[in-house]
């Protein structure tokens, strides 16, 4: 028997039994719906994380006090003072860090600020006008402080959304003071809303000049974070070894293990976040994947029904002429045709239902969300069902081709 | 080829089930079969009549004894062997009918082909000639569920010829007819037999089928009680009594 006519019996046998057939793939559909669904969400997902970290721009690299933590234990490592103003200097001489391009140190602490009756609890950045270009922030109101608030070290703010609406509600607060730490500051500039699923979120922030935040806000000596970005994103590697070797001449430090600061380019973060959403992924698969386990289970169930049930049939077919072999194959191809058309309209489906969703986050929640068809993940879907026939149909069909002809027709 | 023009030699032809029971449903039996010839076998329910039958239709293995199918011992064939056997020449006609459900007269008529070395192109005239030979030409596109018991039988018919046998085992191919369709059915299988020359083995209970036939074997209790020439034989025209 040809591979042509196997498969016309194998799909003539499909097609009698149409509803069983469908219910029996019905698990299949469902596994594979929801693993094209994960697949394609993280995928969307990733995408949206580095579009967001990559946003930053690919040349930035950020200096973090501490080293990286060793393990949950190892909370020293996170709070650190060690970045000071005599290492900005270093690193701002040509002759250490030549492929600089400009430098940002950064202070971060929680406040409140008030005006009238009104307080919110707000986060206060300290940076300086580099804060507009580096972070891509446009004040929808008013203007951003400039390089002589930071040299004055002047009493002013840039307010986030949220912060504005529960101060100022619809007023205009630009030109207004508000008092934070018993200071007063004058609104310069708003920031528009951010809009949902932003890495970074400004609208609970206030913005200042980091020197004024250092010294009458904060009162501390040290930066929380220093923002580099060097003159091309090829330079980049060579820029953050540089940096490396800089800040451990100002620390005096020999030994790389005892490093107090970290050195992060955007590519690190792309990659360490990547990494944390594929492991989402993976683990999300996983847990679809018992799904399809389930659905095969279930075929191989219907399968030794239907052989059971076609007993006749078989009897009728080995009377006829038809060999162990031929029986076999028929009823393996039912399998696995089985699987594969419900691994075809699972990636349908799943794909389908991926598309609908990053259409409600684009368009209904404003997320930059991309659909992303997953090849792979089709590719993996279609060849796990196919396959999950061959298993779960294997015993089944090897059942029915051992069946002896006249027991088979004398079933009843 | 065997020497003389025996189809079917079976010696001392045992059958026991070793399901529990320990049943011995043959004994042991000798003869032989013409080829042309139209053979019945007869005998009570128990008889063992079914299952010297599936023996001899290649579809059961003997516990002892020897079967030569044309002067070969099959009983040492392996079961593709059989089944190629089978296939290319024996026909069977069920009680049952056994045909495919929700599948076309012509769809049915032609599963035996799809096991054969039958060229592809010959298929489909082929099924329609059997088809049209057992007066069912009007019918090729209906379904099994569609057609009366006798036109069922008939469809059966064509399928035993498509592959244009040597033999034709039949199993009670009335038992489930009413008279006029099972006259019918018996006279396409004597046309069968004296105008193709297809050798015939019919199993009934029916004194009136097995007059059909031009000898007929009583069995009893797993052995052969009588073997004997009919000598009123029926035409495909007689009437046909239940």
């Amino acid at each position: 028997m040809t591979w042509k006519h196997i498969l016309k019996t194998a799909t003539t046998g499909l097609s009698t039994n149409r509803s069983r057939s469908f219910l029996t793939i019905l698990g299949i559909v469902i596994g594979i719906t929801a693993i094209m669904l994960v697949i394609s969400l993280g995928a969307g997902a990733q995408d949206l994380i580095l579009g967001q970290v990559q946003g930053l721009g690919t040349n930035t690299i950020a200096i973090i006090p501490g080293r990286e933590p060793t393990g949950p234990s190892d909370v020293s490592a996170l709070y650190s003072d060690s970045l000071k103003p005599n290492d900005i200097a270093a690193l701002k001489n040509k002759a250490n860090v030549p492929y600089l391009k400009t430098i940002m140190p950064t202070v971060i602490g929680a406040v409140s600020a008030s005006y009238d009756s009104n307080a919110y609890q707000a986060t206060l950045f300290g940076g300086t006008e580099l804060f507009a270009d580096i972070f891509d922030l446009h004040p929808n109101n008013g203007e951003f402080f400039t390089a002589d608030d930071v040299a004055s070290q002047n009493d002013v703010v840039v307010l986030g959304s949220k912060v504005v609406d529960h101060l100022f509600g619809s007023d205009d607060p630009v030109g207004v003071k508000v008092k934070i730490k018993g200071r007063n500051f004058k609104v310069i500039g708003t920031l528009p809303p951010s809009g949902g699923g932003s890495l970074f979120n400004f609208d609970s922030m206030t913005l200042m000049p980091y020197t004024t935040a250092m010294n009458y806000v904060l009162g501390q000596k040290y930066y929380n974070r220093v923002i580099i970005q060097a003159e091309s994103d090829a330079l980049v590697s060579v820029t953050a070894d540089d940096i490396t070797l800089t800040l451990r001449q100002s620390h005096n430090i020999t030994d790389p293990t005892k490093d107090d600061f970290t050195v992060q380019t955007q590519q690190d973060l792309a990659n360490r976040l990547g990494t944390i959403t594929s492991a989402l992924t993976y683990f999300l698969v996983a847990v679809a994947s018992i799904a399809l386990f389930v659905g095969g289970v279930g075929i191989m169930n219907i399968m030794l029904v239907a052989v059971t049930e076609r007993t006749r049939e078989i009897g009728l077919r080995k009377a006829l002429g038809a060999t162990d072999n031929d029986i076999l194959s028929q009823f393996l191809l039912e399998a696995v045709l089985l699987t594969a058309i419900g691994g075809v309209i699972g990636i349908v489906l799943g794909s389908s239902l991926a598309f609908v969703i990053s259409l409600v986050l684009s368009k209904g929640l404003g997320v930059n969300w991309q659909f992303v068809f997953p090849w792979s993940g089709a590719a993996l879907g279609f060849g796990v069902s196919a396959l999950i026939g061959l298993i779960f149909g294997g015993y089944p069909a090897h059942t029915a081709s051992k069946k002896s002809p006249i027991e088979a027709l004398r079933y009843e | 080829m065997d020497s003389h023009g025996n189809i079917i030699e079976v010696k001392n032809l045992k059958k026991a089930y070793h399901d529990g029971s320990d049943t011995v449903a043959l004994k042991g039996v000798t003869f032989d079969v013409r080829r042309g010839e139209f053979l019945a076998i007869m005998g009570p329910s128990g008889s063992g009549k079914s299952t010297l039958l599936h023996l001899l239709g290649m579809l059961d293995e003997p516990s002892g004894g020897s079967y030569h199918f044309e002067g070969k011992n099959i009983t040492s064939f392996t079961g593709d062997e059989l089944a190629d056997l089978r296939n290319r020449k024996l026909g069977f006609v069920f009680q049952a009918f056994n045909l495919l459900p929700r599948t076309s007269v012509l769809e049915n008529v032609k599963l035996p082909l799809y096991y054969s070395n039958v060229p592809e192109e010959e298929w489909e005239p082929r099924a329609r000639k059997a088809v049209e030979d057992v007066g069912l030409g009007h019918r090729m596109l209906h379904e099994p569920s569609e057609l009366s018991g006798g036109e069922k039988q008939r469809v059966a018919i064509a399928r035993a010829l498509v592959t244009d046998p040597d033999v034709i085992f039949a199993d009670e191919p009335t038992g489930n007819l009413d008279s006029k369709s099972g006259k019918n059915v018996m006279g396409i299988i004597q046309h069968l037999n004296e105008e193709h020359g297809k050798t015939i083995v019919l199993i009934t209970h029916e004194t009136s089928t097995a007059e059909h036939a031009e000898r007929v074997i009583t069995l009893l209790d797993g052995e052969i009680e009588t073997d004997k020439k009919v000598r009123n034989r029926l035409t495909p025209n007689d009437e046909y009594v239940k």
